[in-house]
């Protein structure tokens, strides 16, 4: 663990800019005339976020648990269908083509059938976050499990290990770094799905906020709401970090 | 020859390339005594890899027969240790996990030949090192403990293919005197040591290690020389100084070459 002046040494840079960048803002609010309705200023951003008349829990709690689902469908589906390719030469010929073209369909517009379909609700949320994140998993996990040297192939064969030992034992953990380095990438598009099919079809979620406050032209909410997401994004993505750093510590600096 | 392990006939590999069938080996007859080490020396290219793999099984040969203890070898053989040119150890085991894979793969009981996995590791002046990981290790402590798993199954014939050809010419030297050790070539009478066969391209190291050196030529591979290397063992570091050794390098040098006595840089 870096000790924190090392890490103030890093960053200040970083908080000095974002503290200036802040402060000009304020300014060119309070003083350079500019509406609340189109640029609200930090400080009521900061008090719609803590204060004012939206119940942020249940919006948080809707898209946290869309996002975190999301996130298992697209890693748990992703894992799977990319071992299916690896393990078999007949099922990657017949689920590559077909994955390919599901992931140049623009994901976004199949939301509105997904209401059709599923109605109003958080699965429909979660099967649009899980749709936009699942491929980079599929192929990092197929390139991951048959990155292994030939010699070492050759080793198992030399003692007639079983397909499934070879998998267990020295396909699936040399993928875990092209795994989670795939999930990184899911952890942020599990984010843009939600909040899409909240925009499209809910009662609940930081995405439906965002949507409400377009009528009410109450901006230094749908402030508020992005700032929400992006916490919940941030975690996310910061778990993903740490479970790469527990589970694949000797992969470290891969991607 | 008393007691053959390896018996090579007539062993032919045709392979398909896109412009067309490639003789890779041929017309390769071979015999390997127990007990005995001998070296395949080559150009790259002459086919002494895959002549290796034919013996383990690992690829097939196109004509001729492969025997190993009296048994026609179509398949991978289980009572062999192979060691490579890389180590390829599993980046996320510790060197003494390493060690115990072939057990794991093999289906054999990994907890009963950990004590034999930890002396091995000793052997080899790994100790200290099991709970290591393999980034580390040096180089040559990695193709170390890659021989220790080679060897922990107690196998009877060794496949060495070029181990020490990624190491530097110190830690090279270094480790064949190390290996002549572990092959126990002052400790063990002739019949209880592994047979090895090795594959190098360094002529010296050839004649360092081994009871016969089998000079190679490319395209296709077949087998140009094979001498006698009758060098006292145990083998020492002057022994590189005597005139024996100089005349069966210059041998092979010329076998290699295909120059004659008095070839000048002209």
């Amino acid at each position: 663990m870096r000790k924190f002046s090392d890490l103030s040494r890093q960053y200040w840079p970083t908080l000095v800019l974002f503290a200036i960048l802040l402060a000009s803002w304020q300014a060119a609010v309070s003083f350079g005339g500019i509406r609340e309705y189109l640029l609200p200023a930090p400080l009521s951003v900061w008090n719609a976020l803590w204060h004012g008349d939206t119940s942020w829990n249940q919006h948080i709690w809707a898209t946290t648990f869309e996002i975190i689902g999301a996130f298992l469908l697209a890693a748990g589906v992703g894992v799977a269908l990319g071992v299916a390719i690896a393990w078999s030469p007949l099922l990657a010929n017949a689920l590559v083509p077909f994955l390919v073209f599901v992931n140049t369909l623009p994901k976004v517009a199949i939301a509105p059938l997904f209401l059709i379909w599923m109605g109003y609700g958080i699965f429909p949320n979660m099967l649009m976050g899980a749709l936009i994140g699942f491929f980079p998993v599929v192929i990092n996990t197929a390139v991951g499990l048959s990155q292994v040297e030939a010699d070492m192939l050759d080793l198992g064969r030399v003692f007639s290990a079983p397909k499934w030992k070879i998998f267990l034992k020295i396909r699936i953990p040399n993928a875990l770094p092209y795994i989670l380095s795939a999930l990184k990438i899911t952890a942020t598009a599990a984010v843009v799905g939600a909040i899409v099919g909240e925009f499209v079809a809910s009662q609940r979620g930081l995405g439906y906020v965002i949507v409400t406050t377009q009528s009410s032209m109450n901006t230094s909410v749908a402030f508020a709401a992005l700032i929400w997401i992006s916490a919940v994004g941030l975690a996310l993505y910061g778990a993903v970090v740490l479970a790469a750093h527990l589970w694949a510590p000797w992969a470290e600096g891969v991607d | 020859m008393t007691n053959r392990l390896i018996d090579l006939d007539k062993v032919g590999m045709t392979y398909r390339a896109a412009s067309g069938p490639v003789e890779a080996l041929a017309g390769i007859s071979l015999s390997v005594g127990a007990g005995e080490f001998v070296s395949l020396v080559g150009p790259s290219g002459c086919g002494k890899s895959t002549l290796l793999r034919i013996v383990a099984g690992l690829r097939p040969a196109t004509v001729g027969t492969v025997t190993v203890a009296s048994r026609t070898v179509t398949q991978p053989i289980p009572d062999i240790g192979m060691v490579f040119q890389a180590p390829i150890l599993l980046k996320w085991r510790t060197i003494l996990e390493n060690v115990l894979l072939p057990a794991e793969l093999a289906a054999k009981d990994a907890g009963a030949l950990r004590g034999r996995a930890i002396e091995l590791l000793e052997m080899a002046g790994l100790h200290g090192f099991a709970g290591k990981l393999p980034h580390e290790l040096s180089g040559g402590m990695q193709q170390r403990a890659s021989l220790c798993r080679a060897l922990l199954l107690d196998p009877p014939l060794l496949l060495m293919d070029e181990p020490f050809g990624a190491l530097d010419a110190m830690t090279r030297d270094d480790m064949a005197l190390e290996l002549l050790r572990i092959w126990g070539e002052r400790d063990l009478a002739r019949e209880a040591r592994k047979t090895v066969l090795f594959v190098t391209h360094s002529i010296t190291e050839a004649i360092f290690l081994s009871d016969r050196v089998v000079v190679m030529s490319p395209r296709p591979g077949r087998i140009a020389a094979d001498l006698r290397v009758d060098l006292p063992r145990p083998r020492t570091v002057e022994l590189r100084a005597s005139e024996a050794f100089g005349r069966l390098n210059l041998e092979i040098f010329r076998t290699l070459t295909g120059r004659t006595a008095g070839t000048t840089a002209q």
